[in-house]
């Protein structure tokens, strides 16, 4: 994608029906850490990676908690994120409190997305520059959307997003068809595993990984470390010698940038 | 119950639409549940003041496909409200996603309307009996003109809570079957007829069940006034009663 004339307003069309604002706003997206969510009938698992900014610094929170009912991973400008989580949490309050009923996740993604829309036809707006994917039960059982800066959403059995989020597609791709089915713990298997998939060789640890759950009677809920470690512990079998690999290569894989276009990550950008 | 609201300036402009006393009025509600949902009765009587105007009022309805509305009180403001419950299951509609509003929803949202109206001192002069079945469960509940709002077994306004909820009480039972539903909702309504003189003997009893809601058509219900009391009302009595 290269500068041309008709990207400097998200109200500008170009000549071949696109709008760059739009289509730069996703390309942050693809700069943001990854985040992957998948679902059963009855479940759904959000799991991110977690990146610090350095090594003195805490890594930024990516899953947020909207309703018992309804969770939140983002990846792009987590600023952004932050702020449609909290219009997320306020929709989903103020129906409680009218109607004394969980919100429909089908409902609160489509009034997230005629929201994004908006921010892409106003001259003085610009698109959200996060993506979310919304994992929520409603009365036909649980489901997992993502929703676009572009106002654009759609459902999916399991899906990636963020850098090197085509490893983890290309992972959940293969099974996806039997998540359906699938047991809650088996479900948070194939999270971490896709997980472990984005982070390209480096040794897959609980302290790298957030994971969220939800569930018919489940309310979300963050996993912890030990139950998290315990998942990877089951098939990571992991010897001494591996740690000093992981250290060597760590360093390299934050300075190497993520993903395509720009060398360095940009601050704002998580 | 008068409702004194002070004065200013505004009023004439702003305000002159306020409900101050209620004009046409529907006398009581009574509904229960039972083994299949809910029974709901209520005569089809609209009293303006002391005279029995109207005799074709239906104070029962049905909302949506789960939810029945009865209302007791101002007439034109259950008007009101069932356009608003109008609107309400009509944007639900439009949302064609599988998910639909049940009676609880419907219940909560009447309750939130009737209270913030009661803040603004603009009442809806009305008690609201809202019933219904959704995925098997029936529900049951009750909000007043000042959002007073709960959730019962058996529910009665006006004349209904001094007169039929004793004999529900004693009456009722779960998984009541239909006819004896209809027996218990009979039994009450006649009291109310004896001794209600708003209530006229023209009554709709409605059934709602998973199925979907049923009203019946108009009857009215056999009386017997040869009672030895009322031939001789004051033989027993010394002095005016």
């Amino acid at each position: 994608m290269f500068r041309n004339q008709y990207d400097t307003d998200v109200t500008t069309w170009s000549p071949t029906g696109r709008l760059f604002q739009v289509e730069y706003a996703m390309e942050a997206v693809k700069q943001g850490s990854a985040a992957i969510g998948l679902r059963s009938r009855s479940h759904v698992v959000l799991a991110c990676v977690n990146k610090a900014q350095s090594e003195l610094s805490s890594h930024q929170k990516k899953i947020f908690k909207v309703d018992d009912h309804i969770g939140v991973a983002i990846a792009g400008l987590t600023a952004d994120g932050r702020v449609l989580s909290r219009y997320m949490r306020s929709e989903s309050i103020n129906h409680s409190f009218t109607y004394e009923s969980p919100l429909p996740v089908g409902r609160l993604v489509v009034h997230l997305a005629d929201k994004a829309q908006v921010c892409t036809q106003r001259s003085w707006k610009r698109p959200y520059g996060v993506g979310l994917l919304v994992g929520g039960l409603d009365e036909s059982g649980a489901h997992l959307y993502y929703n676009c800066p572009s106002g654009n959403y759609f459902e999916y059995q399991a899906f990636a997003i963020g850098s090197r989020s085509q490893a983890a597609k290309t992972y959940l791709e293969r099974r996806f068809e039997s998540f359906g089915d699938s047991s809650r713990e088996d479900l948070i298997k194939d999270a971490i595993l896709a997980v472990r998939e984005t982070l390209q060789g480096e040794t897959l640890k609980s302290s790298l990984c957030t994971v969220s759950v939800l569930g018919v009677g489940e309310p979300f809920h963050f996993l912890d470390q030990e139950t998290i470690q315990k998942v990877i512990d089951t098939f990571e079998k992991v010897p001494e010698e591996e740690e000093g690999e992981a250290e060597a290569a760590a360093p390299a894989e934050q300075g190497g940038g993520s993903g395509s276009g720009d060398q360095d990550v940009a601050p704002m950008e998580m | 119950m008068t409702f004194t609201i002070p004065i200013d300036n505004g009023d004439a402009l702003k305000n002159s639409q306020r409900t101050l006393y209620p004009y046409v009025t529907g006398t009581s509600i009574v509904a229960i549940k039972y083994k299949d949902g809910v029974l709901m009765a209520s005569d089809m009587g609209g009293s303006y003041g002391s005279t029995l105007r109207y005799k074709n009022i239906e104070r029962v309805k049905a909302i949506g496909k789960h939810s029945l509305l009865g209302a007791s009180g101002e007439i034109s403001d259950f008007q009101e409200i069932l356009r608003y419950l109008d609107e309400l299951i009509l944007n639900d509609n439009m949302w064609d996603d599988g998910n639909s509003l049940g009676p609880k929803e419907v219940h909560n949202y009447l309750t939130r309307v009737m209270y913030n109206r009661r803040n603004k001192f603009n009442p809806l002069w009305n008690t609201l009996v809202l019933g219904g079945v959704k995925n098997g469960e029936s529900y049951l509940g009750m909000v007043s003109m000042i959002g007073v709002s709960f959730e019962d077994n058996h529910v009665a306004t006006g004349f209904g809570n001094h007169l039929a909820r004793p004999i529900l009480r004693d009456e009722w039972h779960a998984d009541l079957s239909f006819e004896d539903g209809v027996k218990l909702l009979e039994k009450c309504m006649r009291v109310l007829l004896y001794r209600d003189r708003s209530a006229i003997n023209k009554l709709q009893i409605a059934k709602i069940t998973e199925e979907g809601v049923t009203v019946s058509q108009p009857y009215s219900l056999k009386t017997f006034w040869e009672f030895q009391a009322f031939h001789n009302p004051t033989a027993g009595a010394q002095g005016s009663w």
